[in-house]
């Protein structure tokens, strides 16, 4: 109970640190607008790598349409403020409690199905999603929506404190424990008293409302949302997050995505090779850690690993 | 219907498609005893043990487990009604520490709910704190306390083997199936899993069916056998009625040349 407690006080006081840190550079003038951009984003893509996780990194269903919560999320905020002139935080947790309502609807009925099938069902989800938006006079069709800048660093630093102590404290509890005895032997989780679809679908609703929370930061971060924004490949960029960190490791997750978009800003300069270089960076990285960058451990576990190497003769297997 | 009987099957069967695997299967099991079931490969063992746990919903016949139906009824709600089971592939939750392992299996015993674990309120110390204590109560049974934080896949075969009864046994079920729970064991394994079954029945006052190749350890331990062959009920009896039936003998051994 105690080393539980502990853990969450150095998670937060790391986290308050970061925050001040960066804010301090950013009314000190130390960071331009660029980079407190590339901030934001780096963080709502953490938002939606960790919301990913969770599905299909400790439940293990496989789903290609978190884009689709995103655009949920984006444009019922958009809506909020836009056209019902709700403040901001009212929006993100409205937009958070649609997608997730999206997600239980999607969830419920596809995920009676397994690996590749899931995984194709979503993605038409995802993509009806898309096409419902872009035919909707009322959000402006395919020409998109304007929605006025109001994601700050302190907004989108909250929403990710917020998400990751979440999905933390879910996946260390027994709530958690179900979904990870799901990912390794369904079977058997069912024949130990765990109502498997139950835990499907909470996790699958979890993850999409915090796909939503960031679709609201997203779409408050430009100055207008489009349809196209959050199509097939958006799901792919999320999903790839997750692999690459390594699938079941939420800390994996956040390294890969920080890595990732520090890749893709920096290759923006270069607009002719930046895809080719992009796609180098993943292939080289799978090739020398096939099982991603973190593999199944955490920070903690290299921690705990790196605190206790005097009794190391008894650690060899 | 006395009320002595904990599990009553009438007359119950599957079938795939065309196929019948299992068809007009009956069997009582009074609670405390120790019961077996036998049968050459593919005669339908396993199959009747998916139809008991709820995998398969029998396609005829009906299942009764302590006065309740429960036939049609998913596998975890007849996991939370008091029957658990093991499985003959090993079926650990392989990423998973031994301990937590055990863990899951209170699963449907806690009541901690999801918001209490998110926000770390008092009543998830309070639930998880029990599931180790409990947890480590079975691994020190099994002998398997000082693996807890292994990984369950790392384990040697047979403490795997174990680990599955353990986690069957934690699911705190008043009848535990055993899907050959001696393969792959060498005999001193088999006579110590024999004394741990003997030990746990007695501790915890379970009712126990078994499926078994091993006859050393069936007509050792079991008090009544029940012997499948092609999907039908060959016979019914006390060990020593088994070892003597010609029927039994023709199924296992082939009939004998006059």
């Amino acid at each position: 109970m105690m080393k539980k407690s502990k853990q969450f006080w150095g998670f937060t006081i790391l986290a308050i640190a970061i925050f001040v840190a960066i804010q301090f550079m950013i009314s000190g003038g130390f960071l331009n607008n660029f980079y407190s951009n590339t901030l934001i984003f780096m963080a709502i893509n953490i938002m939606l790598a960790v919301s990913l996780h969770l599905v299909i990194g400790i439940t293990g269903q496989f789903s290609l349409g978190h884009a689709g919560f995103l655009a949920v999320g984006a444009y019922v905020s958009a809506i909020m403020t836009m056209k019902l002139d709700l403040p901001f935080f009212a929006a993100i947790l409205i937009a958070g409690i649609a997608a997730a309502l999206a997600g239980l609807v999607v969830g419920i009925p596809s995920l009676r199905l397994r690996g590749d099938y899931l995984a194709i069902a979503t993605l038409g989800f995802a993509e009806i999603i898309r096409i419902i938006f872009m035919n909707m006079d009322y959000v402006g069709e395919a020409a998109g929506m304007q929605v006025t800048h109001l994601t700050t660093w302190t907004y989108t630093f909250i929403c990710l404190f917020v998400t990751i102590l979440v999905i933390v404290n879910f996946t260390n509890s027994r709530h958690g424990r179900a979904c990870i005895a799901i990912r390794e032997n369904e079977i058997a989780a069912d024949a130990m008293g765990i109502n498997t679809t139950y835990y499907k679908v909470l996790a699958f609703a979890i993850g999409s409302f915090f796909a939503g929370v960031a679709g609201a930061l997203y779409a408050h971060n430009f100055y207008i949302i489009q349809p196209s924004n959050f199509g097939f490949l958006k799901s792919i960029d999320i999903l790839i997050y997750v692999v690459l960190g390594g699938l079941g490791s939420l800390s994996g997750a956040i390294v890969a995505t920080i890595l990732l978009t520090i890749v893709s800003t920096f290759l923006q300069d270069y607009p002719e090779t930046r895809m080719i270089i992009y796609s180098l960076v993943l292939i080289i990285v799978m090739l020398y850690r096939p099982k991603g960058l973190m593999g199944k451990m955490e920070f903690t576990d290299y921690l705990k690993m790196w605190m206790r190497p005097k009794g190391g003769s008894q650690h060899e297997q | 219907m006395s009320n002595n009987v904990l599990l009553d099957v009438q007359s119950a069967g599957i079938q795939f498609g065309g196929l019948k695997a299992v068809s007009g299967f009956n069997m009582k099991i009074n609670k405390g005893e120790l019961v077996g079931l036998i049968g050459p490969n593919g005669a339908g063992k396993t199959t009747s043990f998916n139809l008991l746990t709820g995998v398969y919903v029998p396609t005829e016949g009906e299942i009764f487990f302590d006065g309740k139906k429960i036939n049609g009824l998913p596998p975890f709600k007849v996991t939370r009604l008091g029957m658990s089971r093991t499985f003959q592939n090993i079926r650990l939750f392989d990423e998973l520490s031994v301990l937590d392992n055990v863990k899951v299996a209170y699963h449907s015993l806690a009541n901690d709910s999801v918001m209490s674990s998110i926000f770390r309120l008092p009543s998830y110390f309070k639930n998880e704190h029990e599931m180790e204590n409990k947890a480590m109560e079975f691994l020190k049974i099994f002998e398997l306390d000082k693996y807890k934080d292994e990984t369950a896949k790392n384990l040697p075969y047979g403490k795997q083997r174990r680990l599955e009864i353990a986690r069957a046994l934690a699911a705190n079920p008043d009848l535990l199936l055993l899907d050959e729970p001696a393969a792959g064991m060498n005999p001193f394994e088999t006579k110590e899993l024999m004394e741990l079954i003997a030990f746990i029945r007695k501790q915890f006052g379970l009712t126990i069916l078994l499926i078994e190749h091993d006859m050393n350890l069936v007509m050792g331990i079991c008090e009544r056998i029940y012997v499948l062959d092609h999907g039908v009920l060959l016979a019914e009896g006390s060990p020593e009625e088994i070892r003597n039936n010609p029927k039994v003998i023709e199924a296992y051994l082939g009939e004998e040349i006059v």
